[in-house]
This record gives structure tokens, sequence and C-alpha cells, in this order.
């Protein structure tokens, strides 16, 4: 790490409240980004990658104070973006442009592609069309279309054409960063390609850091050179991206890989994904984000209990605090009665008629005796004492893998620990 | 070609009228889909697979659709020329449709439960409509599948639509689901989850499935066979492991390296996708193709067996696996033209364009390079859709 980065974020975080009533009364809040360090060195390409919702164009929108940040520190060259007013706002808005996915809705369909890609000349003061005319045709030239285009109206272009466009206006001004939110992923799989091949020659001639926000780990191994994890607000895992795509730290980077339908070079079955859906960031998971769903999730180490029957009753127990737990349901498939309904939960959820530890079979059954009264927040409270991971009670922090690399995962941290002692 | 496939589908074409021409969107396209088995219509936009996949139960608009040729022979009637009435008896009943978009397919003013009852009661007499409805749902992973049947589209996630559209597809038992690009517009993981579902429910219905997609990722993971299609006609078939690792055509090769992300250098497609108001005369593929020949400009090539070159079943629409011709010639260079020589039918320097700028085609498949929201293809907006919904 000789060169100082060109745009260093800190604790960014973003919250959106969610207001009700006359008085705008805040009920709760959407912690969108809740809390996201990463570095962009010059001439570099991250790749943000994520399900959807879990932030990261909200982390592109905030990074270029399109949306204003809640929390955290944001350095551009050295300076703190957040500061920013006026003049200072506009020439970093210069420095600093954004491309969309979706080209379509780029542009203004009764402008030229000329007046389009010369918008932003005129914005920040060229006035003399001549001058803007020129660089508009270059530009043009620079990205594989001809100087005569500059005439045409978006909608005689196919969609990676406009792409295209769109990456020319992106650099009338000669940014230092560009922040490309999802630049392929509206095309067709043999033009991403030529786009993407574009975007790396650019890249070069134009000596550009990139921010690259994509859901498809594909095109991100083969353009990005580091890449960030983003799990519900929060960076999961990030570092090279050949180190952290081979052979991922994080659970969820696992999982997100091993989700990529691959073109059968490998035999078998492909592995069980992930269940369920990403929680509410309203109401994140205490401690870790992912011990929701996550595959390997810490058990408690006072149970007896292999891992397999504790993942049940953690299921359970999941399935109980988001109410998910379908009542009626199973009434139907397995009889009213109380004894019934307390053998289908089990059965429902792999559990064992009889755990072994004795500890954890009296709470089980306390429990299910509440569940069957009709308590279902009872019978997850009394689950919660004795059945909850370590992974809820500690929130995990970022620890170093190898180099350049960390992730935040609570059975790294207790590899380290282990190491240290 | 066995012909006791229970669907089979022979020289198919289909044109649509537009003000900027005729368009043929599927030329003389051949494939079958055996009981239990899934078979893939695998091509960009404009590939015309899409059409091909609607036009099984009619779902294209006619006008501007028509289909000029070909025969959809399932389970022994030609569908192309029952009558309506008929149709409707196998639309949704025996052939249903999962399309790309969920938001598109489930009715916004009603609930999900309403919407699969209510697919249960089209095609049957039941007073239990509701009860089998949250079965349904419940078998297709929803959580908490009774009070999931109260909730209306809006307050559903992506994935959990696409669930319900599944449901609703399977609500009357059908014996072929048409799914086209039924995960395109979703996250990895929910895509995956998806994927497994569909596997799941075909094993267990015995299902056959006709999948439709631009996705060779997703292909690798469904399909039995595949049948990669360019430009609205067939390019090469096979099975879908030795088509994926060994491909035949020089358009499935050119299309496998521009995926990003391989390991491999990542290479473009050069040229533009045909003009579908002009299209190329003989192979559609040529102008495009590092290999063609003067033949491949005369004439359109028919399908080879490629089996002697490539040690499986397998066929490929292109001169070189025909007499005079050897296939081992096409090893190696999927880059383009060698050196820097314009090739006498290299493609204009367009380098990702599909329809000529200008001439702004509203075809029904009009290969822009798009997908995912902005998809061009046209839009059948209903699982089944004999139940015109109010």
């Amino acid at each position: 790490m000789t060169d100082d980065p060109l745009l260093s974020v800190r604790g960014l975080k973003k919250h959106y409240p969610v207001t009700e009533g006359l008085l705008a009364r805040e009920v709760e809040r959407v912690r969108a980004v809740d809390g996201v360090d990463f570095d962009l060195r010059p001439g570099e390409t991250l790749g943000l990658v994520g399900e959807s919702g879990c932030g990261k164009s909200t982390v592109a929108a905030t990074t270029l104070r399109l949306e204003e940040p809640t929390g955290g520190e944001i350095r551009f060259d050295g300076d703190d973006v957040t500061a920013y007013e006026g003049d200072d706002l506009k020439r970093f808005r210069r420095r600093a442009q954004l491309v969309f996915q979706d080209p379509n809705a780029t542009f203004d369909p009764r402008m030229t592609v000329g007046e389009a890609v010369g918008e932003p000349l005129l914005i920040h003061g060229m006035g003399d069309p001549d001058r803007r005319r020129a660089i508009v045709e270059d530009l043009l030239e620079r990205v594989g279309l001809s100087a005569d285009d500059a005439d045409r109206y978006p909608h005689a272009f196919s969609g990676g054409q406009k792409q295209r466009i769109a990456l020319a206006r992106s650099l009338a001004l000669d940014p230092d960063l560009l922040v490309a939110d999802e630049p392929v992923s509206g095309l067709d799989v043999s033009v991403q390609a030529s786009v993407l091949e574009l975007m790396a020659d650019l890249q070069e001639t134009f000596d550009l850091s990139i921010l690259f926000i994509s859901h498809d780990m594909s095109v991100v191994r083969e353009f990005c050179d580091r890449i960030a994890v983003m799990y519900l607000g929060e960076i999961v895992e990030r570092g090279p991206i050949d180190a952290v795509l081979d052979d991922p730290a994080h659970p969820y980077t696992r999982a997100l890989v091993e989700a990529i339908p691959d073109l059968g070079t490998d035999e078998g079955p492909p592995p069980e994904p992930l269940s369920g859906d990403v929680p509410d960031p309203a109401d994140p998971p205490a401690g870790c984000r992912f011990r929701t769903r996550c595959p390997v999730v810490i058990p408690p180490e006072d149970l007896d209990l292999d891992r397999e029957t504790w993942r049940a009753v953690y299921d359970l127990r999941l399935a109980l605090e988001r109410d998910s737990l379908d009542r009626e349901a199973l009434e139907e498939r397995v009889g009213t009665t109380d004894d019934a309904l307390r053998d289908g939960v089990r059965k429902a959820f792999d559990v064992p008629a009889e755990l072994a530890d004795p500890v954890a079979e009296s709470t089980l059954a306390a429990a299910l005796d509440a569940l069957a009264s009709g308590d279902g927040d009872a019978a997850a409270a009394r689950l919660e004492g004795t059945f909850a991971s370590p992974c809820e009670r500690h929130e995990p922090t970022p620890v170093g893998v190898d180099r350049e690399r960390d992730a935040a995962c609570l059975r790294l941290e207790d590899r380290v620990d282990g190491e240290a002692d | 070609m066995t012909g006791d496939a229970l669907l089979s589908v022979e020289d198919l074409t289909v044109e649509f009228d537009t003000p900027g021409g005729t368009i043929r969107a599927v030329e003389e396209v051949s494939f079958e889909v055996g009981s239990g088995e899934t078979v893939c219509l695998v091509g960009e936009s404009g590939s015309g697979k899409t059409v091909a996949g609607e036009t099984l139960t009619r779902l294209v608009p006619t006008p501007p659709g028509e289909i000029v040729g070909g025969t959809v022979r399932f389970d022994g009637r030609d569908l192309t020329s029952i009558d309506e009435r008929e149709l409707r008896s196998i639309r949704g009943n025996r052939i249903a449709h999962v399309f790309q978009n969920p938001q598109n397919a489930l009715d916004p003013a009603y609930t999900v439960g309403d919407q699969v009852a209510e697919t249960i009661e089209l095609h049957e007499d039941a007073p239990d409509a509701r009860e089998r409805a949250v079965e349904l749902l419940d078998r297709v992973d929803l959580p908490r599948p009774a009070t999931a049947a109260g909730k209306y589209p809006h307050e559903l996630s992506g994935g959990v639509k696409q669930r319900v559209v599944i449901a609703t597809a399977l609500a009357a038992d059908p014996d072929l689901l048409v799914a086209d690009e039924p995960t395109t517009a979703l996250d990895v993981i929910t895509q995956a989850q998806i994927l497994r579902l569909l596997a799941d429910l075909q094993a267990e219905r015995d299902l056959s499935v006709l999948f439709v997609t631009h996705d060779l990722g997703v292909v690798s993971e469904v399909a039995d066979r595949v049948v990669v299609v360019y430009a609205g006609r067939v390019m090469e078939r096979g099975p879908t492991e030795a088509v994926l690792e060994d491909p035949a055509h020089p358009y499935t090769r050119a299309l496998l390296a521009s995926l990003p992300g391989r390991g491999e250098s990542m290479t473009p497609l050069q040229g533009s996708f045909p003009d579908p108001v002009d299209r190329p005369s003989g192979c559609l593929f040529h102008p495009r193709c590092p290999h063609a020949v003067d033949e491949c400009r005369e004439a359109v090539p028919t399908e080879h067996d490629a089996s002697r070159y490539l040690h499986e079943e397998r066929s490929a629409a292109c001169v070189y696996y025909g007499e005079g011709y050897d296939a081992a010639e096409l090893e190696g260079d999927t880059a383009g033209p060698e050196g820097d020589a314009p090739q006498p039918n290299a493609a204009p320097a367009d380098p990702d364009d599909a329809v000529e700028p200008d001439r702004d085609v509203p075809g029904p498949d009009d290969g822009g390079g798009d997908r995912g929201d902005a998809t061009p293809e046209p839009d059948v907006g209903a699982v089944d859709s004999d139940g015109d919904r109010p």
C-alpha cells in the first residue's frame, strides 16, 4: 500500500427514518448503510457486491454526496467530502462521476447524443459550442461510436451503445473517480463483454479509479482488482479479487460464490442455497447480522448437542422470533391437540423427540408447552436463554485473514485468539 | 427425433408484421421435449427464444405475430391448428408458463391466495380451492403460507413473488412448464433457491420443462439438453454438458468466449447482431464468423450431425460439419479474423449494435441488447393467460 487512497471511506452510515403521523414521528429507521469502510487507490477498481437491498447503491449515492450521509467520513484526495459546500462540492462532482444500470433511463429522449454528452461541459462553464462539439466528437470516437452520432437521438441506439454514450458523458469532465452502478447488468452477455472491454481501455487512458457496484460475481471477477462484499448495510469481507472468490473467508461470501451457476466444470448437485430472505434493515439481527441465515452459526459451548440438532432448534427459535411459524397450516396437518402440536413442531423442524442434553430438553419442552398454549413469544423467549449462539452476543469486527484481506466473522476472531494464546 | 416426445416442434416459423417491415422472429426451429426432461432454449435478446416458447400455446398476439409454418405437436395434437377453445383446455392446464418478471404475472389488486385459488377454479370445479392454494404456497416454500395467502403482491419480495407465480403455474398440475428467464430478475442466492425448487418440483411431478434463458450458467445447472438459437434459427443442439464444454458451432464458441470471469481471457463477440428486417443471406451468423466461406453467404446451412468430430450426440448448423469440409479447421480461433486484414464479409465497425441507427424497429424482439426490466420482448403478463383478470 504505497499509494495514498484516492477515496477513503470510514464508518459511512446512511439511515432512512420511517415516520408516521402528522408530527412525522420517527417510528423506525432503515439502516441501509451502517458503518462501511473502504479505500480506493488511484487507477484501481474496487467491486462492491451483495444481494439487492444490501445497501451497495446507497454507498454509491452517499459517497458522491447525491444523498447526505447520516454519519462517517468520506475523504477524496485527502479532503473531507462531507464538509464540501458550494464551489468545492461542484469541483468534487466534476472529478467524481456516476454511470447507472439502465442506459434507457439515463438520457433525455429530446436531447441529441451530442447535447447529452456535452451537457456536463456546459454546466461546468464551457460556453463555447465549437469547443464542446470537438470534445464530444472525440469522446464518442473513444467509446467506439462515430462523431456523426452526436446529431442522433438516444432512441436510435441499442442498449450497449447507449451505455457507451453514458460512459462518454461521464468522461466529459475528465474525472478521477468513476462510480459505476451495475453498468452492464442490463446488457446481453456478448454486449457485456465489449462494454467491459471498453471500460478497461478507458480506465487506462483516463487513469480512472472505479468503484464498481454489481451483483454479478463473474463480471466483478473479470473487471475488478479488489472486492468488498456487503450484507445488510455492512461489509463482511474485503480483499484482492482472486483471494476472496477462490477461497472465501466469510460464510456469506462463500454462499454467494456457491450460488453462482457455473458451466458444469464440477460434478454433482450444487450445494444447498442459503434459505430465506435478507432480514429487514430496519430491524437487523443483534450481533452478527448474517447469523439468521448462516450455515455455520456457532452453537453455544455449554450444551451437549450435536451440531445438526442444535441447528434444528435454532431454526425453530428463529421461526418463533420472526413469528413465521404457520400454526394454522401445522394444525391442519397434525391436528389441534397439544401433544400432536408439540410432536408436529419437532417433526417440522427435524428436532428429535427427545434431546440428549437434559437442560436443553427441559427448556425445549417448556417452550413447546408455551407454544401449545398459544404464546409464541414466551416460547421464543424461553429458547433464547438456553439456545443462544455466541454469534448473537458479539458483533464481529473485521479480522485480518491474509495479506490485504479481512472479514468480519466470529469464527475468524476465535481462530486469531486461539493463535495468540 | 424419436417422434413420441411429449412436445415436438417442427420447422416452426413465426413472423411479425411491423411498420419497419416483416420480422422473422423464429425460423424453421425444431426441438423436442420428452417426459420429465428439461430442454433449454438458449440465446441472446433477439434470438427468438421467447417467441418460440410463447408460440407453443399461441400466446403471441395475432396480429402482429403469425405462425407462418411448422407444427407444434403436444401429446399427439398439433397446437397450431386446433381451435381456441380446444387450445384453452391445454394452455395453463397442461402447458403452464412462468415468465421473467413475477410483478407482471400477478394482479396487484388481489391477494396471492385468491390468485392461486382462481387458477385452480378455472381449470376444475374445486370447492376446496382456497385450501389447495395454501397447500401449493406451502409446497413452493413460502414462509407461513396461510398468512402469506392473504397478502398482496406488493407486500412480497421478488423471489417470493416468483414462488407464487410457480404455485399458480402448478395449480392445474401441468405436464409441461415453459419457464422463460424465471430467475433473471432475481439475486444470485434467490436464483439458486428458485432453481432448486424447480428441480425438486420437476422430479416430484415428473414435469417436462422448456427452459428459456440467455444465461449459460443457469443452463448448465438445469438442462438435460440444450438448443442454441441465434437470430431465430437453431445453431447447435446436444446434451448440455457436452455443448458447454466442447461447443461445435462457431457461434456457441464465440458466446462462451465472451463470458466474463471464467479465468480465460474474455473475448467479446465481433460485429453486430443482424438487423431483424434486413437479415444476412445464408448462415445468419456468417457476418460475425471468423471462419465464414463463400458457401456460408450463399446458402442456409442445414443441421449436420457433428458427432463424428465430437464423439457424442450433437448437431450443428454449420457447413464445416458437412460434406467436403473439415470441422477441425474451426479449432482455436474464436477471436475474429486473423490480423487486421478486413474480411470481405466482416461486419461494420459497430461494436455492439443490434439495430441500424436511425431505424427504430419496434420489433417483437428487437435485439437491442437489452434485458432485465427493460426487456423488449413481448410481455404476455399472465401465467395463465386464458384467465383474463378484470
